[in-house]
């Protein structure tokens, strides 16, 4: 079993996106040929710190451009680099949907697109700022693998992950603080998911924000005498069907729950997979249909629904569908 | 002896482009035509660092296609060259080819990059010409744009930042037909003057024939040999369809393919010229 952060670990919040620029600064001291490419954000994506540690010369900032940032990192990913995108996950994917498909992934290089700020977790930035579809746009590339981590553990195992991996790769990473989930030093594997907590009357299927609170409504759940495994997808793509399946086979039912619109992301992956390889119920916590809004994470989790109490819902309404 | 190659390689270049448009019933031939005079140069006139016996040469200055509907002219050059069999040329846009309209550069490793989508060669090329600075390489970045190409909004992020990062040994060249799908570029949506446009983005900028092979690789040359900062542009003005008389300045030949008869008759005027 992967290993999990212990209690006083858990106490310790944080965000994915604090693990960006640490990470490409440990991969670049580790003798990684890594260069950044980012667009006016490197505070907030935390590229900045990759160049403070030693990289100046191989973070190159492009400006409000995000098109021309990732077409740059293709060509210097021709060079020899392995080259990482940044900018929110809006402009990062959704305004350069066309250069990650027709140069990047078409052309299978070497370019990790890892925006930071999506889903709902950059809060009061409104829907203008809350990407969720990008998950759909990058699951839809033929060969693109999807990384969706946890935390601050997983987001830096993650982007290890893209670096080590030959060709393109989403990791994608938020803005808000989320309890650890992961021991320091976690290792994920490509095409692997997680059961992080074992359960038999039905399976929650997460990622992302989304893991913290699946835990939360499994402790809930306990209390009700309801045991609910809990799997963390974290890799979107390619999906480990194997162990969903195996947990499916035993639980009967599961609920999808992700930060991200409900069309084209993990809920859309296992209802593909459960319709082939095994129909049973499914419920989904996902945005419906709609633009994100002002208000805090927190506020915001509950008003979309996708907070613990909502997949304790779900839950329910799965096992009742058995 | 760069110079003589260099035209008789276009001429050959031009009869192919011609033949493997006809034989795929479809492709570019417009477009590709008005820079062949530029591929020749830059393949056989010596300006290009490249080895068709090692394609990923590291000391090799690397090419970018920006206008990728161009295809048939990069293939025709590739082959040429001898990075791949001339016969292959007849298998473009067939099922099974590496050959697809245009150009995929994991069928075909000679060919640096995918290109095809308008707009997105000069951010590649600076891309490139970024990393070999970054290693202190002094090889050189060339890549053809269109004219009508730089209506797309990237290519002026390019522009901008390969002028911010000093990439002075990234060489793009517009081949400026004034021709786009829809008509004439300067009545489509004008673009007014790029040499002057791309000045004042901090590039140094050269203007050409371009359909004169001798003053192409003097210019091209130079231009690589140069160690100024700044990137360098050149326009090279050019005629979409040179060299088959009823191509030439009509927009309706940008992706048409020729009949038997016009086929025959482009082949005579081609070989016609090489005479």
């Amino acid at each position: 079993m992967v290993k999990l952060a212990n209690a006083e670990q858990m106490l310790e919040k944080k965000a994915t996106r604090a693990a960006y620029g640490e990470t490409l600064a440990e991969l670049a001291s580790e003798g990684l040929p890594i260069v950044a490419v980012d667009a006016d954000l490197t505070g907030s994506t935390t590229t900045k710190k990759f160049a403070e540690a030693g990289n100046a010369d191989r973070l190159f900032n492009v400006g409000i451009a995000e098109q021309n940032m990732i077409d740059v990192a293709a060509g210097l990913s021709l060079t020899g680099n392995i080259a990482f995108t940044g900018s929110f996950a809006v402009f990062g994917t959704g305004r350069t949907y066309d250069q990650i498909r027709n140069t990047v992934v078409y052309s299978k290089l070497d370019v990790k697109i890892a925006p930071t700020h999506a889903g709902i977790s950059v809060g009061p930035d409104g829907g203008s700022h809350q990407m969720l579809e990008d998950v759909s746009l990058m699951r839809g590339l033929p060969g693109m693998n999807v990384f969706v981590p946890a935390d601050f553990a997983a987001a830096k195992a993650a982007l290890r992950l893209a670096a080590k991996t030959p060709g393109p790769a989403y990791v994608r990473m938020g803005r808000a603080s989320v309890p650890a989930v992961y021991a320091p030093g976690v290792e994920l594997e490509l095409g692997r998911a997680y059961v992080i907590r074992e359960g038999a009357d039905c399976t929650i299927v997460a990622n992302g924000v989304e893991i913290a609170e699946a835990n939360k409504a499994a402790e809930m759940l306990a209390e009700e005498g309801i045991s609910v495994e809990v799997i963390d997808a974290f890799c979107v793509k390619p999906l480990d069907g194997e162990t969903i399946m195996g947990s499916l086979a035993k639980t009967g039912c599961a609920v999808v729950a992700e930060e991200h619109a409900v069309y084209g992301g993990l809920c859309s992956a296992v209802a593909e997979l459960v319709a082939q390889e095994g129909p049973c119920p499914l419920e989904f916590v996902a945005v419906r249909d709609t633009f994100g809004k002002s208000g805090e994470f927190d506020e915001l989790l509950e008003y979309f629904h996708l907070d613990a109490a909502s997949i304790v819902e779900a839950v329910k309404k799965a096992i009742a569908r058995k | 002896m760069a110079l003589q190659d260099a035209q008789a390689r276009a001429q050959a270049i031009r009869h192919d482009i011609i033949e493997m448009v006809h034989e795929a019933g479809s492709g570019h031939p417009g477009g590709s035509l008005s820079c062949t005079d530029i591929m020749a140069a830059l393949y056989f006139g010596g300006v290009l660092k490249h080895d068709p016996s090692n394609p990923k040469d590291p000391e090799r200055d690397i090419f970018i296609m920006s206008k990728g509907h161009a295809a048939p002219a990069l293939y025709a050059t590739l082959a040429e060259a001898g990075y791949f069999p001339k016969e292959e040329l007849m298998t473009l846009r067939k099922l099974g080819t590496r050959l697809q309209g245009h150009p995929d550069s994991n069928l075909l490793p000679c060919v640096e990059v995918s290109t095809g989508s308008l707009g997105q060669g000069l951010s590649i090329a600076a891309g490139v010409a970024a990393g070999f600075k970054l290693d202190g390489k002094p090889n050189a970045t060339f890549t053809i744009m269109g004219d009508g190409e730089c209506q797309e909004g990237q290519v002026w992020e390019a522009a901008t930042f390969a002028a911010h990062q000093k990439l002075g040994k990234l060489i793009a060249i517009v081949d400026l037909n004034d021709l786009q799908i829809d008509g004439h570029t300067h009545d489509v949506c004008q673009t007014g003057s790029l040499g002057e446009k791309f000045a004042a983005f901090g590039w140094e900028v050269h203007e050409v024939n371009g359909h004169d092979i001798e003053d192409l690789i003097e210019l091209l040359g130079s231009l690589k040999e140069s160690s100024t900062d700044a990137p360098k542009m050149v326009i090279a003005k050019t005629v979409k369809g040179k060299g088959v008389s009823f191509m030439e300045d009509q927009a309706g030949w940008h992706g048409k393919a020729p009949n038997d008869e016009q086929t025959a008759a482009a082949l005579a005027e081609i070989e016609g010229e090489a005479r």
